[in-house]
């Protein structure tokens, strides 16, 4: 090999400034191509997919021995969405990867030399992967709504998009894995570690309701209302309405608030830190 | 022109870069030497914003690195070899910074065969050699074809032949009229690459000279280094004592 004069290519210093389209640009073309990304949605799809099937065709087989009580309050829309409880890990982990990897692995380095400014870094992470994950939340959800429907079978009641409340479900199902990745997303930028980020991520969405186990019902369930796990599972994803639980628009509402506050912190110690 | 004014960087009670001014002329590579822990990787990362001066303030052209436009058109910086994701291909880490800069495709099959990676372009860089990840790491340096380049130890894991490339590659881009600064421990590379040189230890300017002023004060100018140095070096190995010796 021999030297290479380089050739400039570029004019230098067109006038003007990178905005968040270029950057938005950079972050689509990391996150189509990392591997964990293809592994993560698939597994997403999986386990929302298959815990539809799965628990709604075994929920029909008892239909016959189950309870009055419980057969008033079967929620085959809420019940279909049980896959979730895996799937919210899965993508909050997708989201905390994303931007601890680039720390542990130096590519940060080359990011914010490229975009000293860094809170435009974590928008348009936000709106790339957080686009990405809304999109396969909502189709997600509308597969395994159907996919519950068809094997619901042995008298047990089906509902259709039409009856009050199911689409509002159904699409708040999809908002709450965007919801998670951006949880993992904002942590990992506070915590830039992938172990410590990923452990305060699980007790976010799922340690907090048991910490709370050893108070009296009356002041845990005051609390309780308050946290992710509950206001998903009982709350957006519910079309009867269940007990202790804010009311849909609420819960989703606090869940954006939560995601909001996280990545504001995020943006502003990774403006702060040295990289 | 790279200027640095009263760069100051304290860690804890250790100050790792202490009120260091220099210059930086284009149209020369200007080598930055100093013992290990001086605070070469310190004062670079200060001058492309990765890291916050305590006190002082470093400019590119007349303005500080966080207000470049296009950061990538004005300063091509190698920090450390590793600066990629593993997962990645050195195709897609060269097309995604080149996206956040609104540089031509084209610009990334550029520089990968000014490095000569194309062929390995496509794989894995979590699999690359020491060398191949250095090669990635200058690519990504001239990909937006800048009039300064900031190379932190750019030789470290090249081999012979990639070493006399970098070294009439970063002669050709000085020539050119680019401003160039490489830091090395590598004297003796230094002493082939560089016309001009800034001296550091402990943080603080020990001088601002040429690699011919200075050889001249000695025998060699690894002799005039090290006399240079000889009271700043904090890691030190003792002559004439091996391990294993009889106690």
């Amino acid at each position: 090999m021999t030297a290479t004069v380089v050739e400039p290519t570029t004019t230098r210093g067109p006038r003007g400034h990178y905005g968040f389209t270029n950057v938005a640009r950079m972050e689509w073309i990391k996150l189509r191509s990392l591997r964990s990304t293809r592994w993560g949605f698939a597994i997403l799809a999986v386990s929302m997919i298959g815990f539809a099937v799965l628990v709604l065709s075994v929920l029909s087989g008892h239909w016959a021995h189950m309870s009055a009580a419980d057969k008033a309050s079967f929620d085959p829309t809420n019940q279909g969405f049980t896959g979730l409880v895996l799937g919210q890990l899965v993508i909050a982990v997708l989201g905390v990867l994303l931007i601890t990897s680039e720390f542990s692995s130096g590519l940060v380095r080359a990011t914010f030399a490229a975009v000293p400014r860094r809170p435009l870094v974590l928008a348009a992470k936000t709106a790339v992967f957080g686009g990405a994950a809304l999109v396969a939340g909502e189709v997600l959800a509308v597969i395994s709504f159907f996919a519950g429907e068809a094997v619901l079978h042995g008298g047990a009641p089906h509902v259709t998009l039409a009856t009050p409340g199911v689409l509002r479900a159904v699409l708040m199902a999809g908002a709450y894995v965007c919801l998670c990745g951006l949880f993992g997303l904002g942590l990992g930028a506070i915590i830039r570690h992938s172990a410590g980020a990923i452990a305060a991520t699980v007790v976010v969405i799922f340690a907090l309701p048991l910490l709370l186990l050893p108070l009296p019902d009356s002041m845990r369930n005051d609390i309780v209302k308050f946290l992710p796990e509950q206001i998903a599972g009982s709350g957006i994803t519910a079309v009867q309405p269940e007990a202790n639980t804010l009311s849909p628009w609420v819960g989703l509402g606090l869940l954006c608030l939560y995601a909001a506050i996280l990545l504001g912190v995020g943006a502003f110690v990774l403006a702060r830190r040295d990289a | 022109m790279i200027e640095v004014r009263g760069l100051t960087k304290r860690y804890g009670p250790t100050v790792a870069v202490d009120g260091l001014t220099f210059e930086v002329k284009p149209g020369t590579v200007t080598g930055f030497l100093g013992p290990n822990g001086s605070g070469k990787s310190t004062t670079m990362r200060m001058i492309i914003g990765l890291d916050e001066p305590d006190a002082g303030q470093a400019w590119i052209g007349g303005r500080s690195y966080r207000e470049l436009g296009w950061p990538l058109r004005r300063v091509g910086s190698l920090l450390e070899a590793k600066s990629f994701h593993p997962g990645q291909s050195a195709r897609t880490h060269l097309a995604a910074l080149a996206a956040s800069n609104g540089l031509p495709a084209r610009r990334v099959d550029e520089v990968l065969d000014i490095v000569g990676l194309t062929q390995a372009a496509r794989r894995r860089a979590g699999r690359y050699s020491l060398g191949m990840a250095q090669r990635l790491g200058i690519a990504t340096a001239l990909l937006g074809d800048p009039e300064v380049l900031i190379l932190d130890e750019p030789v470290n894991g090249l081999d012979p032949e990639g070493i006399r490339w970098l070294r009439s590659l970063l002669r050709s881009l000085a020539a050119d009229g680019r401003t160039v600064l490489v830091s090395s421990h590598l004297i003796s590379e230094m002493a082939l690459t560089a016309t001009d040189l800034i001296v550091i230890g402990q943080g603080r300017l020990l001088a601002q000279t040429t690699v011919a002023e200075l050889s001249a004060t000695s025998t060699s100018l690894e002799e005039a280094f090290l006399a240079l140095t000889s009271g700043v070096t904090d890691y030190e190995g003792r002559e004439g004592h091996y391990l294993g010796s009889a106690s």
